[in-house]
């Protein structure tokens, strides 16, 4: 991945970030030449989304290797019985899974998740050989051929994600905003398309005090002056947080950016654009945000474990910006009269009073 | 109020729950007077469509007259008798400015779960799982309008609900359905499915310039009504090889249309029907196609292909081949109700069309379990069922068919 293998050494970090946002996704100098050139951007984000992508394999490889070490470390003998192993080698057994738990903890903690992935295939390499001379000596030679497949399937999606992801985590930061590891806050990037221009978009947008109608975790937002703002969120299990915010960057009808003012206590960063559909179809509205999870590293595993998935609520979010805008409101049914609700339902119910 | 609500496969139960209010500027509350049950509503009563919750109202076709407005609705007053399309569509989005209300963008709060199952959502649909949205339905005394300014239509004093109850659901849905056709005069148009749709999209056929109308379906019944009222040619497919006589019917060539107006529950006989059936109960297919299979086969080289039926997820062994060699087209889609209201209406009121030919019970609101059942089981020749809220005890049989 040509995006990820720039090497960030210490004399090119502080160009790099000057312009990140604009230098990942829409380097400032090619947008105002396309711009003039007046040719349409047509898929800026391909690299991005596949990194995300393998990120979300990186998750799945992590379980799994924790499974597989699991059952090598709990149950030795039977994993040796089902690669076909002549003898007993439930020590060398034990040993492979507590290497394979040690990579499955490193995914999970989804810091350098690349590097694990090499870590992965050095071990995938050394099963294979062990599997390929259990299989010159073995009397069971089929039954070797099952688990080496499945090895070489397992190898092949480590390599692919570690050749994506990279060595490095270096998640694109906004310019200015605190240093943010993948593992404590991950950039979310969603798109819509509504049926107004881009004016009346930038407008509505602009005005901060607008964003707690649709932006569900946001409570308030207090327009201080023309660039700062006052922003009062709803946290995990009912805390609240606020903090100072500035637009860092503002071209009228086109493109918004912000951030979060640096010790406000909360790193949250994001920028919006508003292109012109094609035919006159309204306005495409991308938005991409970050927030630094709440309360540090716990919080983030706590929010993840309890699936809050920030994807869908930036994604839930531009869809009420849509409402509003298209239709003045907010279609919901909340209020609306039911029957006799079954105990999972009343807690449904409850989870999204909560939640709003 | 009291209320229609499903509680699982079979159960149903008809409580007291809150009144509903207006919750956005553009909402309006109607109190119903008349409410049908929908062939689509036995999907749900028969546990095949999921995201349905204890409790949810259920009921997508209902009328009646508006006992309170938002602050965003003026084309509404309270006191205004007015029949309520099934889908609920902003007017203000792409799709609803193109008339396909049914796509609506704006109007499903829960979209995100439509958008797993089929990759983007539709509109949001009264009573219909919270897949489309969650909004309570209309089998009730009073319902809840979102965007009021946009879907309900007024109707002429004295007109009575029976005759324009169904531009709610099924007229249009028939008419959309034969429409989709795109019909020439003298052609010959199949109707797989003798229900409520089935019924309309008949005599929108004959409407639209269709000369020849086979109707086909199981229960005598309901052929007895296409005959009578769609002068219609009636196959029951338990009797006669469908394929062979529509051949037959046609000189070999097939219906110039078909319509699938039955939808994910089919039927077919012998090893074909048990097929679906199992795959179904192992949850290897989601909806049974018998219809849409025999369907494809049926219509002639370059016919059109119309799917009024509903279907909600995956189906098995479709002759997708024969779609492609045979150039059929195909067109489907939930009805865009709002577009066809009007001209609908006119229709009826010249008496050109009285849409209340289908009705065969009308029933209670209280009795509405037991009306799902005989619906369901096709009992005592039920094809439609009308209830009345606020009645009580009532169960009149309308018509009879043999």
């Amino acid at each position: 991945m040509a995006t990820e293998s720039t090497p960030q050494g210490s004399g090119q970090r502080t160009r790099a970030r000057a312009d990140v946002l604009t230098g990942e996704f829409q380097p400032r100098e090619a947008q105002r030449q396309r711009r003039r050139q007046r040719q349409p951007e047509l898929w800026p984000f391909e690299p991005w989304l596949e990194r995300e992508q393998a990120q979300r394999l990186a998750v799945g490889l992590g379980w799994f290797s924790i499974g597989l070490g699991a059952a090598q470390l709990l149950a030795p003998r039977a994993v040796c019985r089902v690669v076909g192993t002549r003898r007993d080698h439930s020590g060398l057994m034990r040993l492979i899974g507590l290497r394979e738990i040690a990579a499955g903890i490193g995914l999970l903690s989804r810091r350098r998740q690349g590097a694990w992935l090499q870590a992965r295939v050095a071990g995938d390499l050394m099963d294979l050989a062990l599997l390929g001379a259990t299989l010159i000596a073995s009397p069971h030679k089929a039954r070797a051929l099952l688990p080496a497949a499945a090895v070489a399937g397992a190898t092949v999606m480590d390599v692919y994600g570690a050749r994506t992801l990279g060595p490095e985590d270096g998640v694109r930061i906004p310019p200015g905003l605190l240093r943010i590891s993948s593992s404590e806050g991950l950039p979310v990037l969603k798109s819509t398309i509504i049926n107004r221009t881009p004016e009346e978009c930038y407008r509505f947008w602009h005005d901060f005090s607008n964003l707690p109608r649709f932006m569900a975790h946001v409570e308030s937002v207090q327009v201080i002056d023309e660039r700062r703002s006052h922003w009062v969120a709803r946290g995990p299990a009912g805390t609240r947080v606020e903090w100072d915010s500035e637009i860092t960057e503002d071209v009228p009808n086109e493109y918004i950016a912000w951030r979060s003012l640096p010790g406000s206590g909360v790193d949250h960063a994001g920028w919006v654009r508003f292109e012109p559909a094609p035919g006159g179809r309204g306005t495409i509205v991308r938005v991409q945000m970050i927030y630094r999870p709440l309360a540090g590293r716990a919080g983030a595993l706590l929010v993840k474990l309890l699936g809050d998935d920030p994807g869908r609520a930036v994604q839930e979010d531009l869809r009420r910006f849509k409402s509003v805008l298209e239709t003045g409101e907010i279609p919901t049914t909340r209020g609306q009269p039911a029957g006799t609700r079954s105990l999972i339902g009343k807690a449904v119910r409850l989870g999204e009073r909560h939640a709003r | 109020m009291r209320a229609n609500c499903w509680h699982g496969k079979h159960e149903l139960r008809v409580e007291d729950v809150p009144d509903p209010h207006v919750i956005n500027p553009r909402d309006a509350v109607i109190r119903i007077t008349s409410s049908a049950i929908c062939g689509s509503d036995l999907h749900l009563y028969n546990g095949f469509v999921p995201s349905m919750m204890r409790g949810d109202i259920l009921g997508h076709e209902f009328m009646g007259e508006v006992v309170e407005v938002g602050s965003g609705v003026k084309n509404l007053k309270v006191g205004d008798r007015v029949v309520n399309p099934f889908p609920i569509s902003c007017g203000n989005c792409f799709f609803c400015q193109q008339q396909q209300f049914s796509l609506c963008e704006n109007s499903n709060p829960n979209a995100w779960m439509a958008e797993r199952m089929w990759g983007h959502s539709i509109a949001g649909i009264y009573g219909y799982s919270h897949l489309l949205g969650g909004y309570a339905g209309g089998q009730a005394e009073y319902a809840r309008i979102p965007f009021a300014d946009i879907g309900p239509i007024k109707v002429p004093e004295g007109m009575p609900d029976e005759k324009v109850l169904f531009l709610s659901d099924v007229f249009p849905t028939g008419y959309m359905a034969a429409e989709n056709c795109d019909i020439e005069r003298g052609d010959t148009v199949a109707v797989f499915g003798c229900g409520p749709v089935g019924q309309h999209a008949m005599t929108s056929a004959r409407l639209l310039g269709a000369e020849r109308i086979i109707a086909i379906d199981r229960f005598p019944e309901r052929l007895r009504m296409a005959e009578r009222y769609n002068q219609a040619i009636a196959l029951n497919y338990e009797e006669v090889p469908v394929l062979e006589a529509l051949k037959e019917l046609t000189g070999g060539r097939g219906p110039d249309a078909c319509i699938d107006a039955v939808g994910m529950e089919g039927h077919a006989p012998g090893f074909h029907g048990a097929y679906d059936k199992a795959k179904q109960s192992l949850r290897l297919e989601t909806d049974r196609p018998a219809a849409l299979r025999m369907a494809i086969l049926a219509v002639r080289n370059g016919g059109n292909l119309s799917v009024p039926g509903a279907y909600g997820g995956f189906i098995d062994k479709v002759p997708f081949g024969s779609l492609m060699q045979r150039a059929i087209t195909v067109k489907t889609g939930q009805t865009h109700v709002q577009r066809y209201l009007r001209p609908l209406l006119d229709l009826i009121e010249r008496g050109e069309v009285d849409p209340s030919y289908i009705i065969t019970h009308i029933m209670a609101l209280d009795a509405a379990p037991e009306g799902y059942r005989i619906f369901c089981d096709k009992e005592d020749e039920c094809v439609k069922i009308v209830l009345k809220p606020g009645e009580r005890g009532t169960r009149e049989k309308t018509q009879t068919l043999h």
